[in-house]
């Protein structure tokens, strides 16, 4: 799960994080009341929305004047923002944080990871911030500093002190710096993150060290013991469709292309679309709809992809282990009495009681074409969409 | 001989009495596995199967001598259970439960860190369909019957991908020594790397396949390690060459989110280290097959 970055930087805060003074307005007219609180002549408006990179596409807008602020709110409020992160249907701004302005002497880069080759929480900083870390690596590589946390006592103040020296800080500002780095730490740990970006870290001219921008993501698989998080997801900032499948216990991710897939298990998913690109053709989704393949669910699953306009032929492939095919067979034949398609049907069985799963196929009436492994159904998914012409 | 499991291990089932655990339970007694009692704390001095409850796993090793076990326990307490067994002195750990919280995984494997190499236990999973070393011993959820006894290592993450490599070999007479399902989690209990070094050692074992996918470092480790300390032949497939980065592909771990994490990238560098790749998920089968015959001929 991820959340925005004013509700990011609130978790901070209470982790002994400084950050700029802000505010969340709904509307032009809230912007400016969030900018009369704050003061001060200089304001930052920044959409909120769930990605980074905002700046270079016009979200963020410093502005001079409360006139300025309650503009720059009415431009973003409603605007649909595309980052090299949202994909090209880009995300929809519903609330802008208003901040005062930052005198910014230096700008560093924070980010604590699950790094996966070491098993462990990693600290990522360097003194080039502002740029992404993909940049940083490609760009000043040398100037990356990571720290491995061991996992049994957790971060030490040394390190902290250890990457404030190294980012070239001195004096006050490293015991600031280090406070920062530590407080993040605790926001990380403490929540099931698997990730805190904050980019960029400042030292501003009169020497503190303040958290400017902040990502944060969270293990959905350990939300069940953060109930604080409950009230910080934001739907309208989820992909409507990826939404709709999780609430109903599948696992989907559309594509770009015009073949529709219902399989059981990721890897075979994977596998399975990489076999319909063999054949010339491009997957429209990603669809694992895990175990118990019940009636209910391939209903839910049909509705899914059925309803994609993108979605011209549909393919499933479904390999029974504990999960027998006749149940399975059973599940598509009750769903298609209750729902109808318009796309036509490749469906390939294999595994435990496969016989009897497509003797239940047959003796429907549902209209599909067979197929007998995974290139046949794949190469037969094309061959339904050539078919169709244009 | 095999790997990780035997016609002698002795097995329980953690989270014995649940309705899954007595589920799987059935089909892993059915199949001929030397299932020896479970663990459901609180039930204790019970029956179930035939077989004695405990209510640690302490107890279950201490009176049946155990030294593998199985993990249905749901996810909230999935790492406690592996931290009990490890304890407790289970040798081999596979733990089917999926959904378990990464940062609890960080700890079972600092955990694990804190026992000599001889005392250690070997963790298969999370969110993993078993081990099964076929005619012998089955230590999973995976249908046994497509699994043929032969001279194959397999390590896999995925479940299904993996029932449908078994299917392609079985279908072409070729039979397994091992099969390993290494889970599609970011913090797994043991990685390619582990295995390839036991089935290095199984004389049993003449060439070991890796079905891999998307995200991750694990397969470029095994990769460098198969290259420097492997003999036998290793064969692999990589799933996801159509996976977009920086989607989660319904595996927690399967997200491409660095360099060398894209699935066509993981081939490069498998086939860099003399790895034998499957092109393609239908000729996984066929591909063992070759490498099978160049190695009798």
């Amino acid at each position: 799960m991820n959340i925005h970055e004013y509700q990011a930087k609130e978790i901070l805060s209470k982790n002994g994080v400084s950050i700029p003074n802000g505010g969340i307005a709904y509307n032009p007219e809230e912007a400016i009341k969030r900018a009369k609180e704050l003061g001060g002549s200089l304001w930052v408006v920044k959409a909120q929305i769930h990605s980074g990179a905002r700046g270079k596409a016009g979200g963020i807008i410093v502005c001079k004047s409360e006139q300025e602020v309650s503009d720059a709110a009415t431009k973003l409020i409603g605007k649909t923002l595309v980052t090299h992160q949202t994909g090209p249907d880009g995300k929809t701004v519903e609330r802008v944080y208003i901040e005062e302005g930052t005198d910014i002497k230096k700008e560093f880069y924070l980010g604590f990871v699950l790094d996966r080759s070491s098993e462990s929480i990693m600290v990522i900083a360097s003194s080039e911030g502002g740029m992404s870390i993909e940049e940083i690596a490609e760009e000043n590589p040398d100037s990356i500093i990571k720290t491995k946390i061991e996992a049994a006592v957790g971060m030490q103040p040394y390190q902290a002190r250890q990457i404030s020296f190294a980012l070239g800080l001195e004096s006050k500002a490293v015991n600031q710096c280090a406070q920062a780095i530590l407080g993040a730490y605790k926001a990380f740990s403490t929540s099931d993150s698997t990730m805190v970006e904050i980019n960029p870290l400042v030292l501003t001219n009169d020497e503190k060290v303040l958290a400017l921008d902040c990502k944060m993501s969270f293990d959905d698989n350990a939300l069940y013991r953060h109930s604080e998080l409950d009230e910080l997801r934001d739907k309208s900032q989820e992909d409507p469709k990826e939404t709709y499948a999780a609430d109903r216990g599948l696992n989907y991710i559309p594509l770009d292309g015009d073949i529709g897939n219902i399989i059981n298990g990721a890897g075979l998913a994977m596998a399975s679309m990489d076999m319909i690109q063999l054949a010339g053709g491009q997957p429209a989704n990603f669809l694992d709809v895990g175990g118990g393949a019940t009636p209910e669910k391939f209903v839910k699953a049909f509705k899914l992809i059925s309803g994609d306009p993108n979605v011209r032929v549909i393919l499933i492939n479904i390999f029974a282990g504990i999960n027998r095919c006749d149940w399975v067979a059973q599940g598509i034949v009750d769903a298609l009495n209750q729902i109808t398609i318009e796309q036509p049907l490749v469906i390939r069985l294999a595994g435990t009681n496969v016989d009897q799963g497509i003797k239940i196929l047959k003796d429907s009436k549902i209209e599909y074409t067979e197929a007998f492994s995974l290139e046949d159904a794949a190469n037969k998914a094309v061959e339904a969409l050539n078919n169709l012409g244009n | 001989m095999a790997i990780l499991i035997t016609k002698e291990s002795k097995i329980i089932i953690q989270g014995f009495t649940g309705k899954i655990g007595t589920f799987h339970a059935e089909e892993m007694l059915e199949y001929g596995t030397n299932v020896v009692g479970g663990v459901t704390p609180g039930k204790g001095g019970q029956t179930h199967l035939d077989r004695p409850v405990f209510n640690t796993v302490k107890d279950a090793v201490e009176q049946t001598g155990a030294d593998a076990s199985i993990l249905f326990v749901p996810p909230a307490f999935a790492a406690d259970s592996a931290m009990e067994a490890a304890e407790a002195g289970i040798k081999t750990l596979v733990a089917i439960t999926d959904g378990i919280p990464a940062h609890d995984m960080i700890k079972v494997k600092r955990f694990l860190k804190t026992f000599n190499n001889e005392d250690r236990m070997t963790m298969v999973g999370p969110n993993c369909a078993g081990v099964i070393s076929p005619g012998k011993c089955m230590l999973g959820i995976m249908p046994g019957h497509i699994y043929k006894e032969g001279n194959v290592g397999v390590i896999g993450r995925s479940g299904t991908l993996g029932y449908e490599a078994a299917q392609q070999m079985k279908d072409l007479g070729i039979g397994i020594s091992t099969s390993v399902g290494i889970g599609g989690d970011p913090i797994n209990g043991s990685a390619f790397k582990d295995h390839l070094v036991k089935f290095e050692q199984d004389d049993e074992t003449k060439v070991i396949l890796m079905i891999g996918e998307i995200g991750g470092p694990q397969e470029a480790e095994a990769a460098e390690y198969a290259r420097n300390n492997v003999s036998k032949p290793v064969i692999a497939y990589i799933a996801g060459l159509t996976a977009p980065k920086g989607k989660r592909m319904g595996h927690a771990g399967a997200i491409v989110s660095a360099g060398g994490e894209s699935a066509a990238e993981k081939v490069e560098i498998l086939k860099a280290a003399g790895v034998t790749i499957a092109k393609n998920p239908s000729v996984i089968g066929e591909t063992v097959k070759s490498v099978l015959q160049q190695l009798d001929g």
